[in-house]
């Protein structure tokens, strides 16, 4: 793959030097470097796609849900970049890792997060939504860009141990401006460790436009670390299927590090703290909701006569149970008691924390026996 | 028993992790080919190869993200700040991610990673080479934190840092990487003091100065001066200052009734603040008298021909000592002093 070079005035409108392989009409296009990648995918697998794409919306949508009833403290959306994190997500081996943002939920799913996974954390009852070891991706990062060079150690460590694995970092166009980012490519490059930088374009940082991160497109920065990079249509599902494949193969072949952009809009607030009304306008949504990705996948599977009813009912019906499951794995969920508090602050015995806690065991009691 | 000084018992401590377990690995800027800027890595590159003995970026927070992940695949990373000043942008990943993650993930993830600091003054060094920044991570739950004083305890808790499961700022005070002394490379380590045990390295009945790092032996020196007056002063260094020991320091309090915490560091809720505040907390009864600070004073580390006025010497200790003892001192007045008969 060549890096594209050519510096693009309007970062945050032109959306036309992306890879895709379908259109946003949802015509299928001819895409010499990512259709070998794909020849594979019939259309039950596409049909697989789109059930992820509606399922993680539904997740989506009761996570915004459980928030606004109470139920969570927070929630942060990812409606709109079902195709870029399924896509990426469904092409990798269950033995790859992630390092993932705080908006990874479709990352969550393919990797077969169970349903209070999605809740968990953000309810507050722990710092970790799931076990890392099981989905194999680590604890939801909240800190921008900081888990990009936990995904290089780790595949500093996959190198050491000559193993097939690759491990892959989720950040967003925001993180790009960080330091830690810039970093990992650098180790990235140096040490030709197999990661997979993935970079979610959503264009916008909470209130603050791509344009303010970055006045040329974020794919064509990783070419100067000696990374190579696609910029990639995120609102296609397939397109983010093969380019990831892509970016795997480069990584595992001992090739050192791929970068993607996925190129996609966050349709949603940053979290649901968050006022978009207040920094963006609707001609732009509007513009967005066009090349929506689920949309966009059911007009291709229409025009090709693989998009049957039954399918679609089996879909809703999956979606609202996978949302009840959550819901009811939300709710069901049983706070420590307090003195869990300090619970594995240290993996060994340390003698202050010992010390408070006892403290702390001690107050609890006077209420136990008043 | 062989002589040897602590840079040297430092680089046989990391050999021998190396050589206890193969998931040690060393990280860090030069400490390769030149063996670290003050050689404490020297010749380990050559013994364990450049996958284990890893030259990095010039990237504080990429070494330390890297680490994290590292230890995410079951490694045991040993990385190298070159100096205390240059520790700052690696912050976020020590506070946020290394001290953070075990209980995040309640156990599930562990960060066995040890920080090896070159640390403090006292070396003639330029603008952030010699500075005390252990309140930062004393201050931060999920960190041990670790100041040694010796060749032979710098030998055995490097080790013991290395292998515990819990991540570990080991502080080495630069000043003393020269200074030479008894090392026993022999002694099983299994029977070496927990690292998170004081230890008193002078005996006394009059007051109890307790320090660390390189002000052991600004301490031992004032004990020795005291003596010739007839004051009798126990000195504990307390090795690890996340876990504090207050065991060993609350019997030396409890005997002598009168106590000086003295370190490098600048004063403003520095670890002295909260040594005397547990202190008081544990043996306020058997305290004669006030406990008594003896720091840094609270500026920027100062230009290396003033370091001399900052960090605390022997005298400044000695007449600490004074003022716990009720003896005539800088704040009893000047002429005071000149009359007092004693």
């Amino acid at each position: 793959m060549s890096p594209h070079t050519t510096p693009i005035v309007d970062t945050e409108n032109d959306l036309e030097l992306t890879e895709r392989v379908i259109a946003p009409d949802g015509t299928r296009v001819a895409n010499p470097q990512l259709d070998r990648y794909i020849q594979d995918i019939n259309f039950q697998m596409l049909r697989d796609l789109h059930r992820d794409m509606v399922v993680v919306r539904r997740i989506d949508a009761e996570g915004v849900a459980l928030q606004r009833q109470g139920q969570l403290g927070l929630w942060a959306p990812c409606n709109g970049q079902e195709a870029a994190q399924i896509g990426t997500a469904r092409a990798l081996a269950a033995r790859d890792y992630v390092f993932p943002s705080y908006r990874e939920t479709g990352v969550m799913y393919a990797r077969g997060a169970a349903p209070g996974d999605y809740a968990r954390m953000w309810r507050g009852e722990e710092g970790a939504a799931y076990d890392p070891d099981v989905l194999r991706i680590a604890p939801l990062q909240i800190i921008i860009g900081a888990q990009t060079l936990h995904a290089v150690g780790y595949g500093l460590g996959i190198l050491h141990d000559e193993a097939d694995e690759v491990a892959v970092a989720y950040f967003g166009d925001g993180a790009t401006s960080q330091g830690d980012v810039n970093e990992a490519m650098v180790f990235a490059s140096s040490y030709r460790t197999p990661v997979v930088f993935v970079c979610q374009n959503n264009h916008w940082a909470i209130s603050e436009p791509v344009g303010l991160q970055s006045q040329y497109p974020l794919a064509g920065r990783a070419p100067g670390f000696g990374i190579p990079s696609m910029r990639v249509d995120g609102n296609d599902v397939l397109a983010s299927l093969a380019a990831m494949r892509w970016a795997l193969d480069h990584a595992r072949s001992g090739k050192g590090p791929a970068y993607l952009e996925m190129v996609t809009y966050r349709m949603g607030p940053h979290t649901t703290a968050d006022d978009p009304k207040r920094y963006r306008d609707d001609a732009e949504l509007a513009k967005w909701r066009e090349r929506d990705p689920i949309s966009r996948l059911e007009a291709y599977l229409q025009s090709a006569g693989e998009l049957p009813q039954e399918h679609l009912d089996a879909v809703q019906a999956e979606a609202d149970a996978t949302a009840r499951e959550m819901r009811a794995a939300c709710i069901g969920m049983v706070t420590r008691p307090a003195i869990a508090v300090f619970d594995g602050v240290y993996a060994e015995p340390h003698s202050g924390l010992e010390r408070e806690r006892d403290e702390y065991a001690a107050y609890l009691s006077t209420y136990e026996e008043a | 028993m062989v002589q040897m000084t602590m840079g040297k018992a430092l680089n046989a401590g990391l050999r021998q992790a190396m050589r206890d377990d193969d998931k040690v690995v060393l990280m860090g800027e030069d400490i390769g080919a030149l063996g670290g800027v003050f050689r404490i890595t020297d010749g380990l590159q050559d013994e364990f190869g450049a996958k284990r003995v890893i030259d990095t970026p010039l990237a504080e927070s990429g070494i330390v993200g890297t680490a994290v992940g590292l230890a995410f695949r079951g490694y045991r990373p040993v990385v190298e700040i070159q100096f205390d000043g240059f520790i700052y942008p690696a912050f976020d990943q020590i506070v946020s991610q290394v001290a953070k993650l075990h209980y995040r993930t309640q156990g599930r993830v562990k960060m066995p990673i040890t920080i090896r600091v070159p640390w403090a003054g006292g070396i003639g060094a330029a603008e952030h080479h010699s500075e005390s920044n252990e309140a930062y991570f004393v201050h931060t739950a999920g960190l041990r934190v670790i100041a040694v004083s010796d060749p032979q305890d710098a030998y055995r808790c490097l080790q013991q840092a290395i292998a515990s499961d819990d991540p570990v700022i080991f502080f080495e005070p630069k000043r003393l990487y020269h200074h030479k002394g008894e090392v026993d490379l022999e002694a099983p380590l299994a029977d070496a003091p927990p690292m998170g045990l004081a230890r008193v390295v002078r005996q006394g009945s009059d007051a109890t100065i307790i320090t660390y790092g390189a002000m052991v032996r600004t301490a031992l020196d004032a004990a020795a001066a005291a003596e010739d007056e007839g004051i009798s002063l126990e000195v504990i260094d307390l090795r690890s200052l996340s876990p504090v020991d207050y065991e060993t320091v609350s019997a030396s309090v409890r005997r002598t009734g009168r106590v000086v915490v003295a370190h490098e560091a600048s004063r403003e809720a520095g670890v002295a603040a909260e040594v005397i505040a547990s202190i008081t907390e544990f043996c306020f009864e058997y305290l004669e008298a006030a406990p008594v600070r003896v720091t840094g004073h609270d500026i920027p580390y100062p230009p290396a021909k003033l370091e001399k006025f900052h960090l605390p010497d022997l005298d400044r200790l000695l007449d600490a000592v004074d003022r716990v003892m009720d003896r005539p001192n800088s704040l009893s007045g000047a002429a005071d002093a000149k009359g007092a008969e004693r």
